[in-house]
């Protein structure tokens, strides 16, 4: 698999570390009433779908940055890149 | 039909005329007791167990392919106990003592080879971590074997003893541990599971569940609703696509394994080795190929199908130990998607649904787990309570803090 990365351009999958879904940038509130269950679902719980995910790769041997990839799991095909911190920004969760 | 030694001369000498389907093709009947989705090893021995050791006659297996198009006919055969934790080697230890009794059990030849397994040892630090795993398998009544380097070479003088960066140094052996004919499993327990009434339905998939006021009235299938006092969820690798239907987040992801096999060669490998340096581990078919592999791709993936950096590290693996393995050339290569859970361990529990229940999670390793998985499945779902082999495989282990992490690598799927 070949990763459009947004800087460096076309790279193998192979550099990079596959942490998994991209969820896992919406760390819960750690003051909230329902904040055991929310942390158990956020650390244990996935959605798994056949199609499209959104996903965290670490570009390990490269840049080191995190990128949100959004991928065919029944494909494997490549149809979005972006910077984890970008899409975190959006959603306010980082500055 | 019983399959006899007898019965194999009279049909040679009646010109094979007397010889019948080894399962029915029923059409679905409008409710069962039990109804088990997913018609692999796991679902077929729950079935299995479900009409001969719990009596259950009103039982379905309900496959959306054919049987034994899944993981179980895609796997590496390898079974073995070599577990390091309580929660698993009972278990296990139970698998691999259903496996020496199976054949004669369900009387099918399920070609079951206790060729043993060995897993090398190449430091001292990895020699103390296989001397604790081989004692808490002798005190949960397996049996292992600590070798030392003269003593592996005198089984495979092959081997790459003296490797700079990976000397061989030892092994643990596990000599009951071998392979089996994986697709005969299926058929076995498909065979022994129709002879008990079980009805087998394949190209029928489950396209969701009926659930009314918390409780799982029956399956919505391509061939209609099939009512169900009891459904019972056993799909490997679609397992997170299956319980979505049921509105279910599992501690699970799917990820890709894949697989390896050589041309045929002559007898080289008595057994299963694994290298303990990296990911790769062998044996050689019947046939004669060499049978191998490594590890997960690393990516969810439901594609059956994996990428070329894992082929070339497998085959680094393979010419680390055992470098003659670069003469042969390779036949086939294939993939097959794995239930990876959080933990590395499976999950064999009720659901929070009334009447919906979950086997799973099984990881590349659930093929060694096929008779206790079935038998345990059944056991819960005929009696309502865990059996006492699997009372760790439950779904609150996670908020519980009892995670049984052979590995200790933590909630990353694709690191167990
Ligand atoms: C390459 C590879 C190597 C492996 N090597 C080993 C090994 O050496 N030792 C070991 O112990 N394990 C090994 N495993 C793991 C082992 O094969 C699996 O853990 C085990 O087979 C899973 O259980 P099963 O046989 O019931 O799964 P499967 O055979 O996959 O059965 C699940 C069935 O459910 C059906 N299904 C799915 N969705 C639906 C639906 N909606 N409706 C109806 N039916 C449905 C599927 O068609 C499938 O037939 C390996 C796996 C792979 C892929």
């Amino acid at each position: 698999m070949i990763i459009h990365h947004p800087t460096l351009g076309p790279r193998d999958s192979a550099e990079f570390v596959y942490l998994g879904d991209a969820s896992l940038i919406n760390r819960p509130d750690p003051t909230a009433e329902t904040k055991a269950q929310d942390f158990h679902d956020y650390a244990y719980l996935r959605d798994n779908p056949a199609g499209p995910i959104r996903e965290l790769w670490f570009h390990e041997g490269g840049d080191r940055s995190w990128l949100v990839v959004t991928r065919d799991t029944t494909t494997h095909e490549i149809t979005a890149v972006e910077f984890a911190r970008d899409v975190a920004r959006k959603q306010g969760r980082s500055v | 039909m019983r399959y006899s030694g007898l019965k194999v001369i009279k049909e040679a000498l009646t010109g094979h005329k007397g010889w019948t389907p080894a399962w029915r093709d029923p059409e679905p009947k409008p409710s069962y007791d039990f109804v088990i989705i997913g018609g692999g090893g796991h679902g077929l021995a729950t079935a299995y167990y479900l009409s001969k050791i719990y009596g259950e006659r009103s039982v379905a297996v309900i496959e959306k392919g054919w049987i034994g198009g899944g993981n179980v006919g895609r796997n590496t055969t390898i079974i073995r106990s070599n577990y390091l934790l309580d929660g698993n080697e009972p278990f296990y230890e139970f698998s691999l003592k259903l496996w020496e009794g199976l054949e004669q059990d369900f009387n099918y030849n399920a070609m079951i080879s206790q060729r043993g397994i060995m897993n090398l040892i190449h430091s001292d630090a990895q020699r103390d971590a296989f001397i604790r795993r081989g004692n808490a398998m002798i005190l949960n009544g397996a049996d292992a074997e600590l070798l030392d380097e003269d003593q592996i070479r005198a089984e495979y003088p092959f081997l790459n003893f003296n490797d700079a960066r990976f000397p061989i140094k030892g092994g643990l052996a596990q000599r009951r541990g071998g392979t089996v004919r994986h697709d005969a499993v299926a058929w076995g327990y498909a065979r022994g599971a129709d002879s008990n009434g079980v009805d087998i339905i394949q190209n029928c998939e489950v396209t969701g569940f009926r659930i009314e006021n918390g409780t799982c009235l029956g399956v919505e299938t391509s061939k209609g609703f099939i009512g169900a006092g009891k459904v019972a969820a056993c799909v490997a690798g679609s397992s997170g696509r299956l319980m979505a239907k049921a509105g279910m987040r599992l501690p699970i992801e799917s990820h890709v394994l894949q697989a390896f096999v050589s041309e045929g060669l002559k007898p080289v490998l008595p057994g299963v080795i694994t290298f303990g340096a990296g990911h790769f581990y062998v044996s050689q078919s019947d046939k004669g190929g060499l049978v191998f592999g490594g590890d997960l791709d690393g990516y969810n993936s439901y594609a059956q199908r994996g990428n070329l950096p894992v082929v070339e590290d497998v085959c680094e693996g393979g010419m680390a130990i055992m470098p003659m393995i670069g003469r042969a050339r390779l036949l086939r290569m294939w993939g097959g998607i794995m239930d990876m859970s959080m933990d590395g361990s499976p999950i064999i529990d009720r659901t929070h649904i009334d009447g919906l229940y979950f086997n799973g999670g099984w990881c590349y390793g659930g093929f060694k787990a096929t008779p206790a998985s079935g038998y345990t499945y059944a056991h819960l779902l005929a009696k309502d309570e865990p059996h006492p082999t699997a009372t760790a495989y439950r779904f609150d282990r996670f908020e519980k803090g009892r995670m049984i992490d052979e590995k200790g690598m933590g909630n990353q799927p694709n690191l167990h």
